[in-house]
């Protein structure tokens, strides 16, 4: 795809983010914060194109590296969240 | 080069993609509600499997086991953080992989540029987008990562007290500066770089990432404890824009969709942290705060002088059996003290007896945005119960009992009155339009603003001095005992 296509891509996912997270309340922001944060691990799929690809040494290295680190980030932050947003749906007395 | 997926057109794993940006946007749109939040999460951690599994499986990547042994080892630690921590710590840790995240793209970027230095060998192959996208991307995942470690170690207590020198955004500047030089250097040799120089190329970006780590860390080391919502929001935004970088860096769309999102969620929440608290990101990251007006020997006695009274939990349960509408007031005093739960189980209490109880909570309480609404939440509090500053302030005219407690600078009346003030125009929480306001406080020592509280000493206000916990847990037994 050409920088251009890209440049539209990340225009419109910028608008659309904001329409987005305007509407979430401030209660759960943190919540949000670690659920984007979990998102922003999509990096791993870059990782994972990198250390798989084996063209060299180094950059399966530091391939390697940034898949345990976007790896940590996803799971982690996922599970957090999900961990968060089940006391939030719950009742008292639950 | 695909098995499993041989047959299929290479426009699948755009698909698949398309698919995954598609199902994170979904999951942001649940979060818009606490009943379809913990959905949303699934179904934007759904996206996350789709897209990386996609991955794996139309490249048959995961042959080489090193791959496989890193994925077990980042899901094994992920999980065990995950699953370990207390609510108390959840802002280090959320902070910890807001870095780890800037952290991989910044490798990825690197390891793309050797990758391609490896195996193009002509300089065609290196197109200006590229080394341009891998130094954004090196400068801001280095950023991301070593100004998160910096700040979940304030946020653990490792580095608490702001570090503070002469001429320190000079430094900074120059580090900037510095950075900037070298990614220029990295991209303007791109288009005349010959195979000859091949070597010679990632260095700028390795050296890049050095200065941005320094730059990172100095970033973040002057910044105090109470702005932390404000550099845990800025570096959630990082950590997405470093990733869709990265997505120029790998010509991959669902990076740039992904990253995209979350660098707009960061920025809109730094600037929601920064209007709470009528100041400038410009002002939070670069200028003294407090420091100088704690500096020049306020300590409050002006103020506090033969005008405090200090109360006892008894005092407090005569107060709360007469009131018909009480509001909590929670700070990071609640938090440091893990007193959540007492304050959940005194709020039942006066529930049970048909007392109407209000949280009230200003956008900034705490370590990060959000954090006291999480800590409630943990203690069973009903999000309806929650109320933020715009909706509670005009009832506290109709309040019998304001309880505050571990909060200073947000409930503070001179960011009405003091122009010269540190909080000056600072939207914070009218307690004191209530009939009585009881003020849970270890001491009278200032807050992060290091000014003083005149609403301490104000007539209708009594102190109750001691640690969160106890004090909450004595207010609950002492309530149970005069019922009984």
């Amino acid at each position: 795809m050409a920088f251009v296509e890209h440049l539209t891509l990340f225009v419109l996912a910028a608008f659309l983010g904001y329409e987005l997270i305007t509407k979430i309340p401030a209660t759960l922001h943190t919540p949000l914060i670690s659920g984007t944060n979990a998102i922003s691990g999509i990096t791993l799929i870059g990782s994972v194109l990198v250390a798989g690809s084996g063209n060299t040494t180094l950059a399966t290295v530091l391939g390697f590296f940034a898949v345990v680190l976007a790896t940590i980030n996803v799971v982690g932050g996922y599970l957090i969240s999900q961990k968060m947003l089940k006391s939030f749906g719950r009742r008292r007395g639950d | 080069m695909a098995g499993l997926a041989d047959g299929l057109p290479p426009e699948t794993l755009q698909i698949a993609y398309l698919l995954a940006g598609v199902l994170f946007i979904l999951g942001l749109q649940r979060l818009t509600h606490p009943r379809t939040a913990a959905r949303g999460n699934l179904i934007s951690a759904s996206g996350m499997v789709l897209a990386v599994g996609a991955t794996v499986l139309w490249f048959e990547i995961l042959s080489p086991l090193v791959l496989a042994a890193a994925l077990l080892v980042g899901a094994a630690i992920g999980t065990w953080l995950a699953t370990t921590v207390e609510t108390t710590d959840m802002p280090q840790l959320v902070g910890l992989f807001n870095g780890f995240g800037g952290g991989a793209s910044a490798l990825v970027a690197g390891a793309e540029l050797v990758d391609q230095v490896g195996t193009a060998g002509t300089a065609s192959d290196l197109s200006v987008t590229v080394t341009a996208a891998a130094g954004v991307t090196g400068l801001v995942g280095a950023v991301t990562f070593c100004g998160s470690l910096v700040a979940a170690g304030k946020l653990h207590g490792v580095l608490e007290d702001p570090i503070r020198y002469s001429g320190e955004n000079v430094v900074k500047a120059v580090t900037l500066l510095a950075a900037v030089v070298v990614g220029v250097a990295l991209v303007t040799q791109s288009p005349r770089f010959g195979p000859l120089q091949l070597g010679a190329f990632a260095t700028p970006y390795w050296v890049l990432l050095a200065l941005a780590s320094i730059l990172g860390v100095l970033l973040v080391v002057p910044i105090g404890g109470a702005d932390m919502p404000v550099v845990i929001a800025l570096l959630n935004a990082c950590s997405g824009l470093a990733a869709a970088s990265t997505g120029f860096v790998l010509d991959n769309s669902v990076l740039i969709i992904a990253g995209t999102l979350v660098g707009a969620s960061g920025i809109i929440l730094t600037v929601i942290m920064c209007r709470s608290m009528n100041r400038s990101l410009r002002n939070v990251l670069f200028s003294e705060y407090g420091g100088a007006s704690a500096a020049a020997g306020r300590d409050g006695t002006d103020v506090y002088e033969g005008r405090v009274k200090s109360t006892s939990p008894e005092e407090v349960v005569l107060l709360l059996e007469t009131a018909r509408r009480v509001v909590i007031v929670p700070g990071y005093g609640m938090a440091v003290g893990q007193a959540q739960h007492a304050v959940a189980e005194l709020a039942n209490l006066l529930e049970a007896d048909g007392i109407e109880v209000v949280f009230a909570i200003h956008p900034v309480a705490g370590r990060m945005p959000g954090h006291m609404n999480v800590l409630l939440a943990e203690a069973n509090i009903p999000y309806e119960q929650m109320q933020e500053l715009s909706a509670v302030n005009p009832t506290f005219s109709q309040t019998d009992l304001v309880l505050v407690t571990g909060a200073n600078d947000v409930v503070n009346p001179t960011a009405y009155s003091g122009e010269e003030s540190p909080i000056a125009g600072m939207p914070v929480l009218n307690v004191w339009e209530a009939e009585t306001v009881v003020v849970n406080k270890r001491s009278l020592s200032p807050g992060y603003a290091g000014i003083p509280n005149p609403l301490f000493a104000g007539d209708n206000t009594l102190m109750l001095f001691g640690d969160a916990r106890e004090c909450m847990q004595a207010l609950v037994n002492e309530y149970k005992q005069t019922r009984s």
